[in-house]
């Protein structure tokens, strides 16, 4: 990794330290060679009132999602977006953002697809960073393109489809992060947001309910290693060496709970299905399961 | 049929959207967040009046006026967090206010996805504001038969 690693001793339980930094360190740390900031928020114009100095802002729907097909962004798209923001392959980006992060996991989850090695979140994102009363500024940067290499998205290994999904059931755990409502089938889009919403409500049958703000505490930073293993493993049943998928609505609150279970868990096959709920509740002969039990795996 | 012609402040800020370019679009919508303008006094203390737009990412509350004049006046208010709902809510408390009932009842359904703001905050977005004017309208007519 080209950046040092942040030394925090909240970080040092987690499985992969190096995955996070603290609000501290990235305020002595901006501006360093061969370090991005990328800030990725739900509110498109959130960045534009105000962000951390020098930070450049990648949208999860206007950069990192295909305007036609149902996909993310292509390799050449994905290395033309990086260079003109002045990420290199090898460049440490750190990213954070609003709510939890939720949308900067989602961004540190498809530059995974794209294989960018070095890529961290700032514990407790934008929230914590405002709170502590650091610099924030309306100034645009003005990076320096860089060539970024065109490199083929993987999906084969953090990633799952709908196909993935069916051959899962029955042989291993699944953890479904939407509100207990959408869980249940009480309602099939999350409160706010109802215009992603599926044919059908419910969930996918053995699924473990986990909402994925559990893994958060009130001032937006990620729950100490006892508390999710305590979530994680105690309440939802995981075990260590279990192969888990993870699905919300369009796969963006599941991304965060891949970053918990992956980087800080140190679980080592977990995919996000990004189809999610959109996707399965609409799907034909999949099977659901409606009320809060976890439900049995049909014969298929 | 003709069309009914769209009210003159909401072709205006059409046409203002309309002849920027895509990056601009977003500094003016930043703008009108920004003049999104405080509840006045009478409503301050009154959340009960307002009701909440479900369909918006963000929340944000409006609160319609129709007056004995039959003139109409939308009161919105939304978290500064929410600049791009606090944008939307504004280009309409700003589109409408003193129109009449029956004018904003005309206004077409799909006024926002005209602004040209679709490729810039993606149309999943753009439904919030969807979600904003059909409210309002829903109000208007509400309190046009109550009146």
């Amino acid at each position: 990794m080209s950046v040092g690693v942040d030394p925090s001793a909240k970080f040092a339980e987690y499985a992969h330290p190096e995955r996070l930094v603290s609000t501290e360190w990235l305020e002595e740390h901006r501006g360093d060679a061969g370090l991005a900031v990328v800030e990725s928020d739900e509110d498109v114009l959130l960045y534009e009132t105000g962000h951390i100095p020098g930070a450049v802002k990648i949208d999860w729907h206007t950069d990192l999602n295909d305007p036609v097909l149902r996909d993310y962004v292509t390799g050449e798209r994905f290395a033309q977006l990086l260079g003109e923001k002045g990420i290199a392959r090898d460049t440490t980006v750190v990213l954070y953002g609003d709510k939890n992060n939720w949308w900067a996991a989602y961004a540190l989850w498809v530059f995974t697809l794209f294989g960018h090695e070095d890529v961290r979140l700032l514990d407790g994102g934008r929230d914590k960073w405002i709170a502590e009363g650091r610099e924030i500024t309306t100034e645009a940067p003005n990076p320096t393109a860089v060539d970024y290499p065109v490199v083929e998205r993987d999906d084969s290994v953090i990633r799952a489809f709908k196909d993935d999904v069916l051959a899962h059931l029955g042989n291993g755990p699944l953890i479904d992060v939407r509100s207990p409502e959408e869980y249940s089938g009480e309602r099939t889009e999350i409160p706010g947001y109802p215009t992603e919403n599926a044919l059908r409500p419910g969930h996918i049958p053995s699924a473990a309910s986990v909402p994925w703000a559990r893994a958060a505490a009130p001032d937006a930073t990620f729950k100490g290693r006892e508390e999710l293993e305590a979530i994680y493993k105690d309440d939802a049943g995981l075990n260590d060496g279990d192969d888990v998928i993870a699905y919300c609505r369009i796969g963006e609150r599941s991304s965060h709970t891949w970053f918990v279970l992956t980087h800080l868990l140190g679980f080592e096959n977990v995919k996000n299905y990004d189809g999610s709920w959109t996707e399965w509740g609409s799907a034909v002969r999949v099977p659901i399961v409606k009320g809060a039990e976890r439900g049995e795996v049909p014969a298929l | 049929m003709t069309p009914t012609p769209l009210p003159d402040a909401l072709r205006d800020i059409r046409d203002d959207f309309l002849a920027l370019e895509q990056p601009e679009r977003l500094q003016l919508l930043l703008e009108f967040s920004n003049e999104l303008p405080e509840l006045p006094e009478r409503y301050r203390e009154h959340p009960d009046l307002f009701e909440r737009v479900e369909e918006c990412q963000s929340p944000v509350f409006i609160f319609v006026e129709v007056d004995d004049s039959d003139r109409v006046q939308l009161f919105a208010t939304a978290p500064q967090e929410s600049p791009t709902t606090r944008g939307f809510a504004s280009i309409l408390a700003q589109g409408l206010n003193g129109l009449s009932a029956q004018e904003v009842l005309d206004i077409p359904d799909d006024y926002p996805q005209t602004l040209g703001l679709t490729e810039a905050v993606s149309p999943l977005r753009i439904r919030g504001m969807s979600a904003l004017l059909g409210r309002t309208k829903h109000q208007v007519t509400l309190k046009r038969v109550s009146a």
